[in-house]
């Protein structure tokens, strides 16, 4: 790993299509300085990526990476980090991939807490199919399939990571670049799982969870005396329904990551040419 | 025809039947005969009719056979349910003291022996061996020398400790001597022992070893009748050669670790049924179309829907083939013996590796759950090799770099086998996604590097039909008139049916296909036969379709995969040259 890697090599030289102005530019940037602040490079570095605007990061981004299908990228990254635990792990996705579509994927990885990040952009919509309500959309939200507002309650994502016994979930903020990147960076030296809700607004199909309200309602947890390590702290935090919390809401300073209290440490990808060594034994035990 | 003894314990689900027939099983295995297993069950844990048959014989046996000479009965159903295979003299051992089998009648010739189970069970110690009671009664029955039981007896409670084996053996010998005191038969039944040497598996066990010896290092799965014993033979096992088995919440995240896991560099399977590879669908495109190695086994069982689960059927070839939208490359490999599950699934690694697809692993529930006997040489390590393919080392990666140095996945060469960096090589970061890409692994819908990425990698499967072997196996008279095919588990029954039909003056070729896709050109042997019939377990001949498909006489194709459709001047044009007997005319498709 060298060590004068800086943000722009986890560049790629293709420009984003993402619509001027979406908050995903700032998200991703966040992660890029997080990612190189923290000591990787590209060449030790693999991105999954799901479906949506936010799946696109994988081809802004340069690193080993894999967009995969719609709601499956937890899995893939579960998948890549135990076959090499010396990868840095980074999944990305939206509330529509994460919540939605793959939200039993998220409750599985946040159980099983192995070592890698997961960012979501929660822009509370559908961009990419031009606008349609998202699991995190607001009960009186209205959208194309949505006329009267979606008649259910938003989930609360920090809630459900929480309740699935998360051992770290923070939330940021895209376009607050120091701070997010000071989250992710957090989420990636997290021990476990580390799972950042970035408030990243459309600009596009969004006119209610716009940058001017995330500005305005947005309270910074460091400002408080919030103390993430407390789980009472954490879950009333979490639970009040009508505030928006920037910073790290939980955090279990003695996780351990599932990956490491297995003993999987090996890179799988090394392998002898031909069948191991002592092989005839597994024959033998049929005896 | 093997010199052949047919024996079962049956009872219901949660009686022990199973594992007490395995110890019989074993000892015979021991014994140095050989021994060919099947099982009766419902899916659930307690109650409903079960067993678990034994066919042994000196001799190589390949299937099971309609016949029953001594039945272990621990309920009276178990009765009702062989009565079609039991015949005059055949033994049924049962507790006469039992309350419920008190009035048990017997087929009219078997002969019904009462052997107080419980009674003598608890007079070794306990109750819970009445089984083993049993089995030491069977012993007597069949000539078989009780020795034989105690290593099997070992094996099974080798970890309760030395006096619970020595009481297992104490019952043995209880249920033998209460025979050899109190009845005198006359039936000739004699399970001589020789000194081979066999192993006994089953299907399951055999592609979960051959995936250890294959290098796989990462399985993941969710549990699923009957592939699960794949999953528990790699668990505590795989992590002692520096791999790991993953439970995942469901068959859509298992598919999608293994696919990240063989991204990451590492040889990756996952194993299923049929309502698991419905989901797994899903991801199969992506796995091909990003060119990842991944073996996907479905051990087949009883459709559609939740079907029989428990029940033999070949039913998804179709789907293996077929499914997915688009247009996806495979393998479909599908081994057709206990022991070619073991090199089949070497082999699927093989194939995943240097041609960069994933490959169906296609065994059924017979295959599964058949125990079976082999000489231990069968599962030769010496003979596994590993071909890994284009695996792009450090210093090599600079020739794969395009000129502005960036690492090309997907670059189109002339085999359609692109590079391969795990990740962690330096210079070779690279992406690659589920949408059409071009060789950097970036999105495209540019029609001729859409097209070029589509012939790409169906070159790859063109490469490797003429690259690898895609044999069959023949038995029976090869120049017979009379031509039986057939795929999967059906080998075995098939086999020692050519003998019945050989002594019915019948002479038949039997060809036997373990490669669904690629698969052999059957034509010539097709053409040279006159009567080719199709042996499969499913109803609408799935293979039969697949093979008057191969024989079928070709047909013009006329194909267009830029993205864009038809239009009626292109069209026209097309067909002109088609019919002019342009050979090029199907390949139009480069964009104009």
């Amino acid at each position: 790993m060298s060590s004068d890697v800086r943000f722009v090599d986890f560049k790629s030289d293709k420009q984003p299509t993402w619509c001027p102005g979406c908050g995903d530019f700032g998200t991703m940037n966040g992660m890029m300085k997080a990612l190189a602040e923290t000591g990787n490079d590209p060449d030790n570095t693999f991105v999954v990526a799901g479906i949506g605007c936010s799946g696109k990061i994988g081809t802004y981004m340069h690193s080993y990476a894999l967009h995969g299908v719609h709601g499956r990228a937890l899995p893939v990254g579960i998948g890549v980090k135990l076959a090499n635990p010396d990868l840095e792990v980074m999944v990305a996705g939206g509330d529509g991939d994460g919540f939605s579509i793959g939200a039993g994927h998220f409750v599985h990885a946040v159980r099983r807490n192995v070592d890698m990040s997961y960012v979501v952009m929660d822009n509370r919509i559908y961009g990419l199919t031009k606008g349609q309500f998202s699991p995190t959309s607001r009960e009186d939200f209205e959208t194309a399939t949505s006329p009267d507002g979606t008649g259910m309650p938003p989930i609360n994502p920090l809630a459900l990571a929480y309740a699935s016994g998360a051992t770290f979930i923070a939330q940021s903020f895209s376009s607050d670049s120091q701070r997010h990147t000071e989250l992710v960076k957090e989420a990636i030296e997290h021990d476990g799982f580390g799972f950042v809700n970035v408030y990243s607004p459309c600009v596009t199909f969004n006119d209610v969870d716009t940058y001017d309200y995330f500005r305005d309602s947005l309270v910074d947890l460091s400002e408080t005396d919030h103390d993430p390590n407390d789980p009472a702290d954490a879950k009333s935090k979490i639970l009040e329904g009508d505030k928006e919390y920037m910073g790290i809401l939980y955090q279990d300073e003695d996780s351990v990551a599932w990956n490491e209290r297995q003993g999987i440490d090996e890179n799988m990808a090394d392998i002898p040419d031909g069948a191991p060594e002592d092989a005839m034994d597994l024959v033998r035990e049929f005896y | 025809m093997p010199e052949d003894l047919n024996w079962a314990i049956g009872g219901e689900a949660g009686d022990g039947i199973d594992s007490t027939g395995k110890i019989f099983a074993q000892a015979l295995s021991r014994a140095g005969r050989h021994v060919f297993t099947s099982k009766d069950f419902a899916s659930r844990i307690r109650g409903g009719y079960t067993a678990y048959k034994i066919r042994t014989s000196v001799d190589r046996v390949e299937s099971v056979v309609d016949r029953l000479d001594i039945l272990i009965a621990l309920t009276e159903r178990t009765i009702h349910e062989n009565e079609d295979e039991l015949h005059e003299g055949s033994v049924i051992i049962y507790d006469g003291e039992r309350s419920t089998m008190q009035d048990v009648e017997v087929p009219e010739g078997t002969h019904a022996m009462t052997v107080p189970l419980k009674r003598l069970a608890e007079d070794a110690g306990g109750a819970i061996m009445r089984n083993v009671v049993a089995l030491g009664a069977a012993c007597q029955v069949a000539n078989f020398p009780i020795e034989n039981l105690d290593e099997a007896l070992a094996k099974r409670f080798g970890d309760k400790g030395e006096a619970i084996i020595e009481n297992n053996e104490q019952a043995a010998r209880l249920g033998q001597e209460y025979v050899a005191e109190n009845y005198d038969l006359d039936t000739d039944y004699d399970l001589e022992t020789t000194d081979n040497d066999y192993v006994l598996l089953n299907g399951d066990e055999a592609i979960g070893m051959g995936a250890i010896a294959a290098g796989c290092r990462f399985y993941s799965g969710y549990p699923i009748t009957p592939a699960t014993d794949v999953m528990e033979y790699l668990t505590g096992r795989i992590e002692q050669y520096g791999g790991a088995v993953v439970q995942a919440e469901d068959e859509l995240s298992a598919v999608n670790m293994a696919l990240g896991a063989a991204r990451a560099g590492a040889r990756s399977m996952t194993a299923t049924s049929g309502p698991g590879i419905d989901l797994m669908t899903e991801t199969f495109g992506l796995v091909a179309t990003t060119e990842t190695p991944l073996v996907i086994c479905d051990v087949m069982r009883s459709g559609p829907s939740t079907g029989m689960p428990t029940k033999q059927e070949q039913g998804d070839l179709d789907m293996l083939l077929y499914g997915g939208h688009g247009e996806i490359p495979r393998f479909v490999v599908g081994p057709t013996t206990v022991s070619e599950c073991f090199w089949k699934t070497v082999e699927a690694f093989n194939l995943a590796e240097q041609y960069q697809t994933p490959v169906f692993l296609v065994s059924d529930l017979a295959l599964a759950v058949t125990e079976q006997t082999f000489p231990p040489e069968a599962f030769d390590m010496d003979e596994v090799e590993i071909k890994r393919g284009n695996v792009v080392e450090e210093d090599e990666i600079d020739s794969w770099l395009d000129e502005q140095g960036r690492f090309q996945p997907h670059f189109p060469t002339a085999d359609g086998v692109s590079p391969r960096a795990f990740p962690g090589t330096t210079d070779g970061a690279h992406m690659t996604t589920g949408l059409e890409h071009d060789s950097l692994g970036r999105r495209t819908e540019e029609e001729e590097v859409r097209v070029e990425q589509v012939d790409k990698r169906n070159r790859k499967v063109q490469t490797a039909k003429e690259e690898e072997d895609w044999d069959y196996r023949e038995f029976g008279d090869s120049d017979a008139d009379t031509l039986v095919i057939s795929w999967g588990s059906n080998e075995g029954a098939m086999r020692e049916a050519l003998e019945f039909l050989d002594e019915d003056g019948h002479d038949v070729r039997f060809i036997s296909v373990p490669y669904l896709f690629p698969r052999p050109d059957l034509t010539d042997e097709v053409d040279a036969a006159e009567d080719v019939i199709v042996v499969e377990c499913n109803a609408t001949g799935q293979f039969a379709d697949v093979l008057e498909h191969d024989v079928l006489e070709r047909v013009e194709r006329i194909n267009k995969y830029t993205g864009v459709r038809y239009k009626a001047d292109e069209l026209a044009e097309d067909v002109a040259a088609a019919i002019a007997g342009d050979a090029d005319s199907t390949q139009e498709v480069e964009a104009e």
